[in-house]
């Protein structure tokens, strides 16, 4: 794959064919290199035919949660009593995560094409691109992408002399990482707080504007066009039976060779680390992985030769969430590290949920003094009191993404904060 | 990068209204938000993509960045005018959202990531050099007005650590040392 780094492994670049290329952002450009191919060919099928499709790839979510994408679609009613809508989650927020960046600025078309094909299997009138506010030099690109598309009938009234309209929006948010939770990104589409609601009503019941909506990340989508070209049983020869396809891999932290790579499913996390990235630089040691973002479960540098598939990652205490392996070398504090993490969501949270607003702040404070030398035996104990309280109480999954780094991180790494008790 | 250049003289397109960068140099900081043809025409468009009104805030709180630098509490009130809110309602969610300033800042906002993977390598190092090269302390307005420098939470560069925001822009793979070199381009 082109960008930044090329590496040995065998790969199957589909979504980052073109990454690398400024052609690929004009509309004539994307044309040249076989863009908007397949809107045509979904433009002539029923929606219900093309969400079967996608049902049988196995397409499952990007975003994280790797939910089945087509199964997803089809929770959509099927005889609309009123306008659709589908979000395209691009409000990339969790750290370790920069993958969807690159889709939207080097090939802008993808999203736009896999936005529509989506929008007419789920019946939808208008998507909403809801991309993080500080990504402006890559919502620019795409925001140009989409008034070309306009242009050229890609998008718009009566799309390429089909009869069937459908509008795209590009929507900026303004910096609050809740904002990529489901509920949250429709709170903020419509002029609120990003602030998560309580499911039921789930999205296709009452979503954006009161309305079925369906929420999809931005690789999830920019795969939808070539699995609609090339079948489901082509997509399905990458990956695993119940985790196809390729992914694209963020890494970061310790590494000889940090960026994104695209991989099939099923990789074991240590070739991503190792022979992907090139471990850590300057002949050092790992000590740790957080595989899947910063929300997810710690493994020691003994626990990397697991299969990095949804349900692999789980049968290895973790997640493999958006595939974004953040590496820690051996000189590592692993407390100051997991006090960053831990103040990255207590600045985060929404504040609509006790154990969360005051769990993370508390966490975060607690390994601030633990850090410092200031800790006390009993600290451990709160912390892993705070872990039980923070599971599973709250509206949305915020103040479990703390719990998973911190209680992997007290149970693996237990000397290092008792080390720094004792101090 | 941001602009492909042959945009900027036609008008602009209603699906480009709600995605304009509102973190920029080029401010007009004492004027009004829709009293010219040039805001009334952002306003509808905007409004123009929604089905309801109350969802072009966001894009009209950008807006007001865009165009004074800040949120002032008069753009709120013209905002919460003109989309038919109260002012408490868009104050409440202005202060939700943590790219809109409700202070003035300088010309240039630095942004820099101290996130895990940026401070995993010499984040903080690359912010106390932003801070002592342009004499302020976090979050202050520079003597000059050029610069304010605070810490961000993660920006979505974690390959690229240590990233830095200035403005619309991003700098990747920023060191201590290239601190002096990303200001001189500022100026």
């Amino acid at each position: 794959m082109g960008y930044p780094y090329s590496h040995d492994l065998e790969t199957s670049t589909l979504l980052s064919r073109h990454f690398g290329d400024e052609k690929a952002r004009t509309l004539a450009g994307w044309r040249e290199l076989g863009g908007y191919a397949t809107l045509p060919e979904a433009l002539e099928m029923e929606p219900d035919r093309i969400t079967e499709v996608v049902k049988n790839s196995g397409l499952r979510g990007r975003g994280g949660a790797g939910f089945p994408t087509g199964v997803k679609w089809s929770f959509m009613p099927q005889e609309p009593d009123g306008p659709h809508y589908l979000c395209c989650n691009a409000d990339e927020s969790e750290p370790g995560a920069f993958k969807d960046r690159e889709i939207l600025r080097w090939v802008p078309h993808l999203l736009i094409e896999g936005c529509l094909i989506a929008a007419r299997a789920i019946r939808a009138q208008h998507v909403y691109i809801y991309v993080r506010g500080e990504f402006f030099p890559f919502s620019g690109i795409l925001r140009d992408a989409v008034v070309e598309a306009y242009e050229g009938g890609y998008v718009g009234e009566n799309i390429l002399g089909s009869g069937w309209s459908c509008d795209v929006t590009v929507h900026l948010g303004a910096g609050a990482y809740i904002a990529g939770e489901e509920t949250g990104l429709m709170s903020s589409l419509m002029g609120g707080r990003a602030e998560p609601w309580i499911k039921p009503p789930f999205p296709a019941q009452s979503g954006a504007f009161g309305r079925p909506t369906t929420v999809n990340n931005v690789e999830t989508l920019a795969a939808v066009p070539m699995i609609l070209q090339e079948g489901a049983d082509w997509y399905r020869q990458w990956g695993t039976e119940k985790s196809p396809g390729t992914k694209l891999w963020c890494c970061s932290g310790h590494l000889v060779r940090p960026g994104t790579y695209e991989l099939p499913l099923g990789i074991a996390l240590k070739n991503v680390v190792y022979d992907v990235c090139g471990g850590a630089p300057n002949g050092k040691k790992i000590k740790a992985v957080i595989p899947g973002g910063s929300s997810t479960a710690m493994l020691t540098a003994d626990e990397l030769d697991c299969e990095s598939t949804y349900e692999g990652m789980i049968e290895a205490g973790t997640a493999l969430g958006t595939a974004s392996p953040i590496v820690m070398n051996e000189d590592t504090n692993i407390v100051r590290a997991m006090r960053r993490i831990a103040q990255f969501y207590a600045h985060e949270s929404c504040g609509q949920c006790v154990q969360c607003r005051e769990g993370t702040s508390w966490t975060a404070e607690i390994l601030h003094r633990i850090e410092g030398g200031e800790g006390t035996p009993e600290d451990i104990d709160t912390l892993y009191h705070l872990c039980e309280q923070m599971t599973g109480r709250t509206i949305c999954p915020l103040a479990d993404s703390v719990v998973f780094p911190l209680r992997s991180s007290l149970d693996k790494f237990r000397d290092e904060y008792e080390a720094l008790i004792r101090s | 990068m941001t602009d492909s250049g042959d945009q900027v003289n036609k008008p602009m397109h209603p699906a480009a209204a709600s995605s304009q960068p509102f973190q920029v140099a080029d401010i007009r900081p004492t004027e009004r938000l829709f009293e010219d043809s040039e805001g009334r025409d952002r306003l509808e468009k905007a409004v123009s993509r929604y089905p309801e009104k109350r969802a072009a805030l966001l894009p009209m709180l950008g807006y007001a960045q865009e165009r004074n630098g800040w949120v002032s509490d008069e753009s709120m009130e013209e905002i919460a005018d003109a989309l038919d809110l109260t002012p408490a309602y868009v104050r409440s969610v202005a202060t939700f959202y943590t790219m809109y300033h409700k202070h003035p800042v300088g010309r240039h906002l630095i942004q820099v990531c101290t996130c895990i993977s940026c401070h995993l390598l010499e984040a903080e190092e690359v912010f106390e050099r932003f801070l002592a090269e342009t004499g302020t302390r976090a979050g202050e307005i520079s003597a000059d007005g050029k610069y304010t420098v605070i810490e961000a939470e993660c920006l979505g560069a974690c390959g690229f650590a240590t990233a830095v925001q200035v403005n619309d822009r991003y700098f990747e793979n920023v060191t201590p040392d290239q601190v002096p070199a990303i200001l001189d381009e500022l100026d």
